[in-house]
């Protein structure tokens, strides 16, 4: 709100639109940032066409041609087919189904359990010490391979893809909440709070939690990158997502055997992979910048 | 200084100790007994019950997590499953190939992306430095099998300059060892190099601006002289941290790279032992693997005082 003299000269009360300086300075950010808006343009087609993958001109991903079988790329089979003859831009565009809901169901769970996790320990002291050890030591273990080991001793299927990309991540995305509210429960707006008598519970709900927002959002993008990158590698190896699924890292798993005779098996997935990961790696790296965060 | 070593050496053995407990731990809390898996699909009850035993797995969980630190103690870290060897000798037979891997892709990786990192730094803004930039977030959301297939199509398959695939150990001398190390390694390099890239430049653009370096270059020496001998001296240490936390990446990178180059590496014994449910093996590697990752950093932690006499232990 702000003073100004009204047409009568007294003063009156003009009620401002919310921040208006804030939005103009998004808006200046978002043109000083060509790379998020590229981002988030990639982004958006990306999911476009996961979302509506049966209406752009594909068959059924799963069909078996044996007579096509390993034709290179033309005007029928836009991205060539494989060995059984299925159409691999078909198998391609239903791939990024599965890559994009794997990625955003890591950095949503990772996020919440994570966060939860996070203001708990930064809140109370005496779990600090045996909470942030374990923290250390499972950090201290590659995610590829804790994955992997995870991986071994489930069955097959995208949930336990799911789960077993989550675990490593929590231990990281706690790490940053808790150092957040170990400077902040000494911020006054804290103690202010403490003095009027609010409980813990609300502090960190209403006080704490706000002020991780912006972070968090940033982390979650770089864990939606990196998990759609170690999906595709744990089915690679194969101990992803099961064979019969047609994920990125299961299509181009099956086209290793035919690199020298096939390449456009290996190709195609690969360069939408690479493609998607960036595209959010330009938002996250975009949105850092326009958040301020760091 | 011994004294610090020490000291902060002894503090490493709770962090090994986590981790070897929540090594053991996640396997087994994961859901799904790793006896029914080990078994197969066309098990009886009796084998089942009989790989239980055989792996202890039917005493209390705290006992096993006992057992299991008390082997590793005394350095044994079990005996696999598929082939009947100790754990540790097999880690042995396969550390060369991962090492000489993780070596010379650091190696390409700082040779590259250190210099990169300066020079978009120093023109910070031109299309060099968007250009470095682009680089490396792009080097950075690259699948690091497809990047490797790509180089074994255009160099070992189209031009034929270099073998497809496999490994030679340094003992058959050296031009054929490095020659199937070349592929792989750039291959690996390309994350890393992407993240020490990244990191550089950002170290050496807080240092650019200080007063000494205006002062250096007013002198009017050479610019090389000037970011290389005062600037990158002091904007070294967040680039040598980002080594040492990098190496993890690199770990990571090298199983999947291990895969497509079918090296003989800690990669492909932990991929194998994962399709065989060998998991004293997985266990192994894991705990053997962040073991290390644990002693670069300290030993990253003991270089800072080297790299700047300020800090003293």
């Amino acid at each position: 709100m702000a003073v100004v003299p009204g047409a009568s000269g007294e003063l009156a009360l003009e009620v401002v639109a919310p921040r208006p300086d804030a939005l103009a300075r998004a808006r200046r950010a978002l043109r000083r940032h060509p790379t998020l808006i590229a981002g988030t343009v990639a982004l958006a087609v990306i999911v476009i066409a996961a979302t509506f993958a049966p209406v752009w001109w594909t068959g059924d991903p799963l069909q078996m041609r044996p007579i096509r079988r390993l034709r290179p790329p033309s005007a029928e089979a836009w991205f060539g087919t494989d060995h059984f003859g299925r159409d691999i831009y078909t198998r391609t565009v239903y791939g990024a189904r599965i890559s994009l809901t794997v990625g955003a169901a890591v950095s949503a769970i990772s996020l919440v359990l994570g966060t939860g996790l996070g203001l708990v320990i930064g809140f109370y002291r005496r779990l600090d010490t045996i909470m942030m050890r374990i923290v250390d030591g499972i950090m201290a273990i590659p995610a590829i391979l804790l994955a992997l080991a995870l991986m071994a001793l489930m069955r097959a299927s995208v949930r336990n893809v799911i789960i077993a990309l989550v675990i490593p991540e929590i231990p990281r995305v706690t790490r940053v909440v808790r150092a957040s509210v170990l400077s902040l429960r000494e911020h006054l707006m804290v103690e202010g709070a403490r003095a009027l008598g609010v409980g813990t519970p609300r502090i960190l709900l209403r006080y704490i939690l706000p002020a991780l927002v912006a972070p968090l959002l940033v982390q979650g993008t770089y864990i939606c990158a990196s998990a759609i990158l170690v999906e595709a590698y744990l089915s690679f190896l194969g101990a992803g997502t099961p064979p019969v699924i047609p994920s990125w890292g299961n299509i181009m798993a099956e086209g290793r055997a035919y690199v020298q005779l096939a390449f456009w098996i290996i190709l195609f997935p690969g360069v939408f992979l690479a493609a998607t990961v960036l595209a959010i790696n330009l938002v996250g790296d975009g949105l850092r910048d326009v958040l301020d965060v760091r | 200084m011994l004294a610090e070593v020490l000291r902060r050496l002894l503090a490493t053995i709770p962090v090994m100790v986590v981790v070897a407990v929540s090594v053991f731990a996640l396997l087994h809390v994961t859901p799904g007994d790793p006896a029914v898996i080990i078994a197969g699909d066309y098990a009886t009850e009796d084998d089942i019950a009989r790989i239980r035993a055989k792996l202890g797995l039917d005493r209390p969980f705290l006992t096993q997590v006992g057992i299991w630190l008390a082997q590793v103690v005394r350095g044994d870290l079990g005996t696999s499953i598929f082939s009947g060897l100790p754990v540790a000798t097999l880690i042995k037979q396969r550390a060369e190939a991962t090492v000489s891997l993780t070596i010379f892709a650091m190696l390409i990786s700082v040779g590259l992306g250190v210099p990169l990192g300066i020079v978009a730094a120093w023109k910070k803004g031109s299309w060099i430095d968007r250009l470095v930039m682009v680089i490396a977030v792009s080097g950075f959301s690259m699948p690091v099998f497809w990047l490797g297939f790509v180089l074994v199509y255009v160099f070992a398959i189209s031009l034929a300059w270099l073998p497809v695939q496999g490994y030679r150990p340094l003992a058959d001398g050296f031009w054929p060892f490095l020659r199937h190390l070349i592929l792989p390694a750039l291959t690996l390099s390309v994350i890393y190099m992407a993240l020490v890239a990244r990191m550089t430049r950002a170290s050496m653009l807080g240092v650019l601006s200080e007063d000494y370096i205006r002062t250096a270059f007013a002198k009017g020496l050479p610019p090389g002289h000037v970011l290389v001998r005062h600037a990158l001296k002091n904007a070294s240490l967040p680039v040598v941290t980002i080594i040492g936390i990098g190496f993890a990446l690199l770990i990571g990178g090298a199983v999947v790279t291990e895969s497509v180059f079918a090296l003989p590496g800690l990669g492909r014994l932990t991929v194998d032992a994962i399709v065989r449910r060998d998991y004293p093996v997985i266990q192994g590697v894991l705990l053997i693997v962040s073991g290390v990752y644990v002693l670069i950093n300290l030993v990253i932690d003991m270089l800072y005082v080297v790299l700047d006499p300020r800090i003293r232990y």
